[in-house]
């Protein structure tokens, strides 16, 4: 290399550095999307069949959860391999950044599904009943009582999920996805460059830190209280 | 009057994890008069929240026929069962509120569930929070309110359908005397001024005797005794009635008052019961008179319940003609018991 000036090597590949924000940015924020929905739905479907709450179903809810417990502990570097097969049946590839995104929507959403049946939990059962009393159907239940009060924690559930999912697309570069955490091992450390390493890593807690900042504000407004 | 409610020989079971089953309603038959406000007293435990959560079928019992404005509830459908709890209005000792939802929007949710249209929906939300005094808080978040505020939200969102019929769980419980007053004096405006037809459930004596025209007392699943309110209260006839009717009224001694009452009163201690007999204070008086028996009041309590006297008082008697003051009460019609 021979560059004199910490942040030379940095300075000299900012196109690299913008197109790998805005990959991180997008693999980020399209999958905490799709996971968001993915594992509400899911996690709404665990709530919902828990044996003795509005749809209880243990059939349903025993392969749900063994399903999410199966899923969850596997490390998402190990997963994103694993999941090959679906990749090249959904994206079309297992390679790149839309793969990624696809693993990492994935693997979030089971991970949503639990923090979105535990918010759901902690509904109090008296609001439940207050609604049976005025003759509300289930469904009407729990689209309009449950969900909309087990929301404030929900909302910093999803901000807790946010920064997993950077932590996951940082992975991306293992199979061509791009994004900061490529950007930071190949153009950095792989390069003894630490100036295009700490920038990577400054780039990241910025993204986490406005990502919480959001998380905070909605939940607030949310919970008004 | 016509009877709304009545429950024939009904049982709610539960399945314990030893294969036994405990009954929280033990063959309980009952009837709520149309326009009254009927209270169902007990202890904790003895079951009177699973029976009102019969009334509108948030249990259904394991056997026996709840019917509501003639109709069986236990022959509906989940369908045609959401339809018939539209029309019982229901509130809780916790409240219950919405907390995602403003005070209105509580108010207007079971609207919402029926179906009416927000135009008409708006204008009875208004009209409630104006018969419960919270008009200015319609916009109000419930975690904004006091207790008693709270609960007049939940009285405003049972009343929200019209429905003919309240039930109230344990509704001033978790409230202070003041707010619970107030609570309470709302209730009876519901019942007489709406119409409404109330089942009251408590453990409060305030709750029974500002409220209610009738009483069911309930014990271990059962209801051992139903009858007028003041009836019951002056002259209790099941033990389990009379437990809870020196416990909660407090102007008989308990045992342990009483041990400390004979420290300093040797003498033997009677219990005359007062009643809105006129001049029942001057038979008393003459009976000890006229016996030539010393009475020192030690003990006692006179209160109203429906706007009528009675209560208990314990004298500290001596002398020689304690048994005839005793008989020549007994023959004036005066119930006098001494205390062992």
């Amino acid at each position: 290399m021979g560059e004199d000036g910490f942040f030379d090597g940095f300075l000299g590949t900012t196109d690299v550095f913008l197109t790998a924000i805005w990959q991180t940015l997008f693999m980020a924020l399209v999958s905490i999307v799709a996971a968001g929905l993915i594992g509400l739905a899911l996690g709404i479907a665990l709530y919902a069949t828990r044996p003795g709450n509005l749809f209880g179903n243990r059939l349903v809810f025993g392969v749900l959860g063994f399903v999410v417990n199966l899923v969850r502990p596997i490390p998402f570097i190990i997963f994103l391999a694993a999941i090959g097969p679906l990749q090249r049946a959904v994206v079309g590839s297992t390679i790149g950044t839309n793969a990624v995104t696809f693993a990492i929507s994935l693997a979030a959403a089971f991970a949503v599904s639990r923090i979105v049946e535990q918010s759901l939990v902690g509904v109090d059962p008296g609001v439940v009943e207050a609604a049976r009393a005025v003759g509300a159907s289930r469904t009407a239940i729990l689209f309009t009582v449950v969900v909309p009060e087990g929301l404030g924690p929900l909302v910093l559930g999803y901000t807790f999920i946010f920064v997993g999912i950077v932590d996951m697309s940082a992975q991306a570069g293992l199979v061509g996805g791009g994004g900061l955490g490529d950007y930071a091992i190949t153009y950095g450390s792989q390069r003894y460059d630490w100036g295009i390493v700490y920038v990577s890593v400054a780039a990241i807690v910025v993204i986490v830190q406005v990502g919480q900042l959001i998380g905070n504000r909605i939940a607030r407004g949310v919970l008004r209280r | 009057m016509s009877t709304l409610v009545s429950l024939e020989n009904v049982s709610k079971r539960y399945d314990r994890r030893d294969g036994t089953s405990v009954a929280a309603v033990d063959d309980v038959s009952l009837e709520v008069r149309e326009g009254e406000v009927l209270a169902v007293i007990g202890y904790s435990g003895a079951g009177k929240s699973t029976l009102v959560r019969l009334v509108n079928a948030l249990e259904r019992p394991t056997s026996g026929t709840v019917r509501v404005g003639g109709q069986d509830l236990t022959a509906l459908s989940e369908r045609e069962l959401r339809q018939a709890r539209s029309r019982i209005g229901m509130i809780f000792q916790q409240f219950n509120l919405f907390r995602s939802r403003t005070v209105a929007g509580n108010v207007a949710y079971p609207l919402r569930v029926a179906g009416v249209a927000k135009a008409q929906r708006e204008a009875r939300t208004a009209e409630l929070l104006d018969f419960v005094g919270l008009l200015d808080r319609a916009h109000a978040h419930p975690e904004q309110l006091s207790g008693g505020q709270k609960q007049r939200v939940g009285i405003a969102r049972a009343l929200a359908t019209n429905p003919p019929l309240l039930l109230a769980d344990e509704a001033t419980s978790a409230l202070d005397p003041d707010t619970t007053a107030e609570v309470l004096s709302l209730l009876r405006r519901v019942n007489t001024e709406l119409g409404v037809t109330i089942v009251v459930i408590t453990h409060e004596m305030d709750a029974v005797r500002l409220v209610a025209d009738r009483v069911a007392v309930m014990e271990a699943g059962r209801v051992v005794e139903v009858g007028d309110v003041y009836d019951v209260f002056s002259d209790p006839q099941t033990p389990a009635a009379q437990r809870f009717v020196r416990s909660a009224t407090h102007d008989r001694p308990s045992a342990g008052t009483l041990a400390r009452l004979r420290t300093h009163h040797p003498g033997r201690l009677v219990s005359v019961r007062i009643t809105d007999e006129p001049k029942i204070q001057q038979l008393i008086d003459a009976a000890f008179r006229d016996t030539g028996t010393s009475a020192e009041l030690v003990y006692g309590g006179v209160s109203e319940i429906r706007e009528r006297r009675t209560g208990s008082l314990t004298y500290e008697l001596g002398g020689t003609g304690v048994d005839a003051a005793l008989a020549a009460l007994r023959s004036a019609g005066v119930h006098a018991e001494e205390e062992v």
